[in-house]
């Protein structure tokens, strides 16, 4: 373990980000993988690209995502106030991203559970999971590229007293 | 079902109820109950019909009113490879043998030997009415969707048109219809190609407790109905007794549609026109299973992260106090 400035540098600090950039890639093109766009505009056509236009593999693969995500975000947060909060608090641009994060993963659970064979939604009620879903998303993206311009972190280091 | 929701109405409740999702905790609505044993499913006895089509025209004529009224001409569709799908005019409409637009229900017919006689079997094809209908669950705008009593419909006034639905389904039922719809008041060159449309076993005549127009209409008593259970029993019943095979209890994991058929469905399957509009008796395994199981895994994965976060959380710990007795 090093430290830079004074400061302990947790392993997880090097390897969440590129992960979690990583998940959240997987998931937007899978997610977006949904809508049937990617054979319309060719992007299925550039070899290797194929499973894009294929409906059950995105969707196998946006499943797959959400179980890593789901041990990842829990992951991430007993790690987060059992060792980092010690030396870092959460920026607002950190609140930002969870705020956004959770509401996509709820309405993420909703949308599964609606695909159970056993569980009925209303019809507007289902419109409002998959389009909030996807307003979630897109939101994060913004959101994602002004604080990665910006320069805005997830943890912001606690000044000695 | 169309006149239901408008598409004005539809982008408002839906803006309003994704800003209510994001602003609020998010309830389990009281309109989200559980499936329960009332689906309601058809029995089609293939050694009944006679291929008279009434059941064509009762499905035409009850349901003219929903059927698309395209606006012309179609948007340019971008890009070039989107082909729109027309059966509005003349010709199109009086289609009768595939299912299409405008013509829901078909007749299939097959020539096979039956206990060493040479027959013609017709029967009618539709939606089978999936128990876990892939087009439902995979529609990415909630406009296919399963009611509570079993039925799988395609809110007009909300699809696009993308044929996802057609593309997810195993038997390929729904039909696309340019130039009707919402994409055209969204981005109709860029997005959408239509509405899909498709059996919705008269779900507005169920609901007011008349019969499905087919099954009604239909001089040989070809279809029954009833609670998916007795239905179910009523074929294994015929089977045992009357040695004929079933299609639809088990396929795509149980569909709401059943056949009983004299000779085996792999050879009826043999026998029928198969393609577009024109839908195989191919067995199917359950297209959502995969999705399913993954589904449970979910509940899984948080346990997992918390496992090996205290897993780290605990070497850290041990770490730390080998360090403060290496110092001492």
């Amino acid at each position: 373990m090093t430290t830079v400035a004074g400061s302990r540098v947790y392993p997880e600090q090097k390897y969440f980000k590129p992960l979690y950039l990583i998940l959240l890639f997987i998931m937007g093109l899978t997610g977006f993988g949904q809508m049937p766009i990617f054979k319309r505009y060719y992007i299925a056509d550039i070899p290797g690209l194929g499973w894009l236009a294929d409906f059950y593999a995105t969707h196998y693969i946006h499943y797959i995502g959400a179980i890593i995500l789901f041990g990842f975000f829990v992951y991430a947060a007993v790690v987060y106030f059992g060792l980092l909060r010690k030396q870092f608090r959460l920026s607002w641009a950190a609140y930002v991203r969870i705020v956004l994060l959770a509401l996509i993963t709820i309405t993420g659970i909703f949308r599964v559970l609606k695909n159970l064979p056993d569980v009925v939604f209303s019809p507007l009620f289902t419109m409002a999971i998959d389009i909030s879903h996807l307003l979630f998303m897109m939101f994060l993206m913004i959101f994602g590229i002004v604080f990665m311009i910006s320069k805005k972190g997830w943890l912001t280091l606690i000044k000695a007293e | 079902m169309p006149n239901e929701i408008s598409r004005r109405s539809f982008i408002k409740g839906s803006l309003a109820a994704a800003c209510a999702t994001c602003a609020t905790q998010v309830p389990l609505p009281a309109s989200a109950k559980t499936k329960n044993d009332q689906e309601l499913a058809t029995l089609i006895d293939i050694r009944k019909c006679i291929g008279c089509e009434a059941c064509v025209e009762a499905c035409r004529d009850v349901n003219d009113f929903k059927y698309p009224q395209p606006e012309k001409p179609f948007p340019k569709m971008v890009p070039k490879r989107v082909k729109v799908a027309d059966w509005s005019d003349e010709d199109g409409r009086e289609v009768r043998d595939r299912l299409t637009p405008y013509n829901w229900l078909s007749i299939q017919w097959a020539r096979v030997q039956v206990d060493g006689e040479e027959m013609e079997l017709s029967f009618p094809r539709r939606c089978m009415h999936c128990q876990n209908p892939p087009c439902a669950d995979l529609c990415p705008w909630g406009a296919a969707r399963k009611l509570e009593n079993g039925i799988t419909v395609i809110h007009a006034d909300i699809c696009m048109g993308g044929k996802k639905c057609q593309v997810v389904c195993p038997w390929d039922i729904p039909q696309r219809q340019t130039g009707v719809g919402l994409y055209l008041d969204i981005l109709p060159s860029l997005a959408g190609n239509g509405v899909m449309y498709k059996c919705d076993r008269c779900y507005n005549r169920i609901a007011e407790g008349e019969m499905p127009a087919c099954i009604e209409e239909c001089p040989e008593d070809v279809q029954i109905i009833g609670p998916r259970d007795e239905i179910v029993a009523e074929a294994h019943r015929l089977e045992k007794e009357e040695g004929v095979s079933i299609y639809g209890e088990t396929e795509n994991g149980g569909t709401n549609t059943l056949y009983v058929s004299p000779v085996p469905f792999e050879t009826l399957n043999q026998a029928i026109s198969k393609g577009p509009g024109q839908p195989h008796f191919d067995k199917v395994a359950d297209q959502m299973a995969h999705a399913d199981n993954l589904a449970k895994a979910m509940l899984i994965a948080p346990f997992a992260g918390l496992a090996a976060a205290v897993g780290r959380l605990y070497k850290s710990t041990k770490n730390v106090e080998t360090e403060t007795g290496e110092l001492s």
